[in-house]
């Protein structure tokens, strides 16, 4: 992994040349508008894609060999302190998880851009299994690229592209997805528990490509570490950002310290909303659905199982926040 | 971060050594272990390895331990191979004050844990999981009081009853 030669190496797993952001397929099924062909550019579009320039050129090159595991452990009790005290982070059934082997963890995503549930999720993981255990978690690349967030990959954060999660699929890497991404990271408060992936069906992909397990994980909490007003899609699509930076959303919230927030580009302090996460048991493709597999039909067994359990969970939430 | 805790059981070192020297029973005694499985060939003695995590907070901690003192029935001590760092000791004395009543064992459990390298933040969740891990051992203590001195009763009326035959 890290002795590829410059030629061969892709950035970020996109083929180089291209632009950094303008991928012609996205992991998770992104949709035709995105592959929309320039209808030439205006004083507007040019300066988005100066800045789209300026982003991609911070993106770093996806490596899956700068995943440190004695960072990841020294880093371990800050992550503790963070995830038990701010966000007293329940995580049951890592038992489901199995013990070796390349797997799909499939995870509904929540709390904007300062998600907390990767953060409790991959604390959970990490001491559960060990740090010595491969584990990658794809994102996107906007979150690669801003300053102070170097350091997402030496836990083994690359972006989310179908050669990244190949890559890492085949090192033999449990692999966290968040297929919903920007659109259902950013939904509103009141959509909390909902699971929405917007049709983006890649996962299913992944996962029968490469014959491996898909391991749902939901979480419920972090819609409410903010009130999360709308994606701003119409704001987006206004400022070409959907196009320039496969930003769908430009999303509005009511945030600390900001107040209203636009963009959340700074991100945000996330309000102390008590974080749960379950694991469910492992789906595996070809054993449940047979060699004639329909990509919709696992995509709706999957969401459908993974709506299920964020009902109970809603359920047993008494209190926004407090959980 | 060292944290200890000790208790007197109404039994025999020999009885109590059965409990914390079988890895099998520690999912029945111990509070907060959610995993305490053999990971080597060799079940017990020098050696043995155990994969092992104790819920505190909002995590499972632990990891790969091996067995480096295994003096039956006084000594039991295990250091970590991989996870946080973590040195663990079971250590029973026999409490006898006259000869002519049954022997009990003062017990005493030690953990000391930590992440070298982990600098301030690390020192200071080691601070805030104290209380959590010291209230597991006082629990696993307790429970491993009721367990032995149960064990022991039905030993004594099983005894008993033979010498009546």
């Amino acid at each position: 992994m890290g002795t590829q030669t410059a030629n061969a190496r892709s950035r970020n797993g996109h083929k180089p040349g291209s632009r950094p952001f303008a991928v012609s397929e996205d992991a998770f099924g992104e949709h035709d508008s995105d592959r929309r062909a320039d209808n030439g550019p205006n004083p507007v579009e040019r300066f988005v894609k100066a800045i789209a320039g300026a982003i991609g050129s911070r993106v770093p090159v996806a490596d899956l060999d700068e995943r440190d595991p004695d960072y990841i452990r020294e880093s371990l009790p800050a992550q503790w302190l963070l995830a038990s005290l701010w966000f007293r982070g329940e995580v049951r059934g890592l038992g489901n998880i199995p013990e070796e082997g390349p797997v799909l963890l499939v995870g509904n995503h929540s709390g904007g851009n300062m998600s907390p549930d990767s953060l409790v999720f991959t604390l959970a993981f990490s001491t559960y299994f060990g740090v010595e255990r491969r584990f990658h978690q794809l994102a996107h690349n906007l979150v690669l690229s801003m300053p102070g967030l170097g350091f997402l990959r030496k836990y083994g954060t690359v972006a989310a592209s179908p050669q990244n999660a190949e890559r890492a699929l085949k090192s033999g890497a449990a692999v966290l997805v968040y297929p919903g991404g920007d659109h259902e990271v950013h939904r509103p408060s009141w959509e909390a528990s909902t699971i929405d992936f917007d049709g983006r069906r890649g996962f299913v992909r992944l996962a029968l490509e490469h014959d491996v397990p898909i391991v749902p994980v939901v979480s419920i909490g972090g819609q409410e570490t903010a009130l999360f007003l709308s994606r701003g899609e119409g704001l987006s699509r206004m400022l070409m950002l959907d196009r320039l930076l496969r930003l769908k959303v430009l999303p509005i919230s009511i945030a600390a310290p900001w107040g209203l927030n636009v963009g959340d580009m700074l991100g945000h302090i996330p309000l102390p909303a008590k974080i749960t996460i379950e694991v469910l048991p492992a789906i595996h493709l070809r054993e449940q659905f047979g060699p004639a597999h329909d990509a919709d039909e696992i995509y709706d067994h999957v969401t459908t199982t993974m709506q299920e359990t964020l009902d109970a969970l809603a359920a047993e939430r008494r209190l926004p926040i407090i959980g | 971060m060292r944290v200890q805790a000790a208790i007197d059981v109404a039994a025999p070192p020999e009885l109590v050594w059965d409990f914390v020297a079988d890895p099998t029973r520690y999912l029945h005694f111990m509070s907060g272990i959610t995993r305490w499985e053999v990971a080597s060939e060799q079940a017990r003695g020098c050696g043995a390895r155990y994969r092992t995590l104790m819920r505190v907070g909002s995590a499972e901690v632990g990891g790969l331990v091996e067995v480096v003192e295994h003096a039956e029935p006084f000594d039991l001590a295990w250091t970590s191979v991989t996870g946080i760092d973590q040195r663990g000791r079971w250590r029973l004395r026999e409490r006898r004050s006259d000869p002519t009543r049954p022997a009990r064992t003062h017990v005493e459990l030690r953990l000391q844990y930590g992440v070298a390298g982990a600098g301030l933040l690390g020192w200071v969740a080691e601070q805030v999981a104290a209380p959590a891990v010291r209230e597991n051992l006082r629990r696993s203590l307790h429970e491993l009081k009721r367990q032995a001195e149960h064990e022991q009763a039905r030993a004594t009326v099983a005894a008993r009853r033979a010498a009546q035959r």
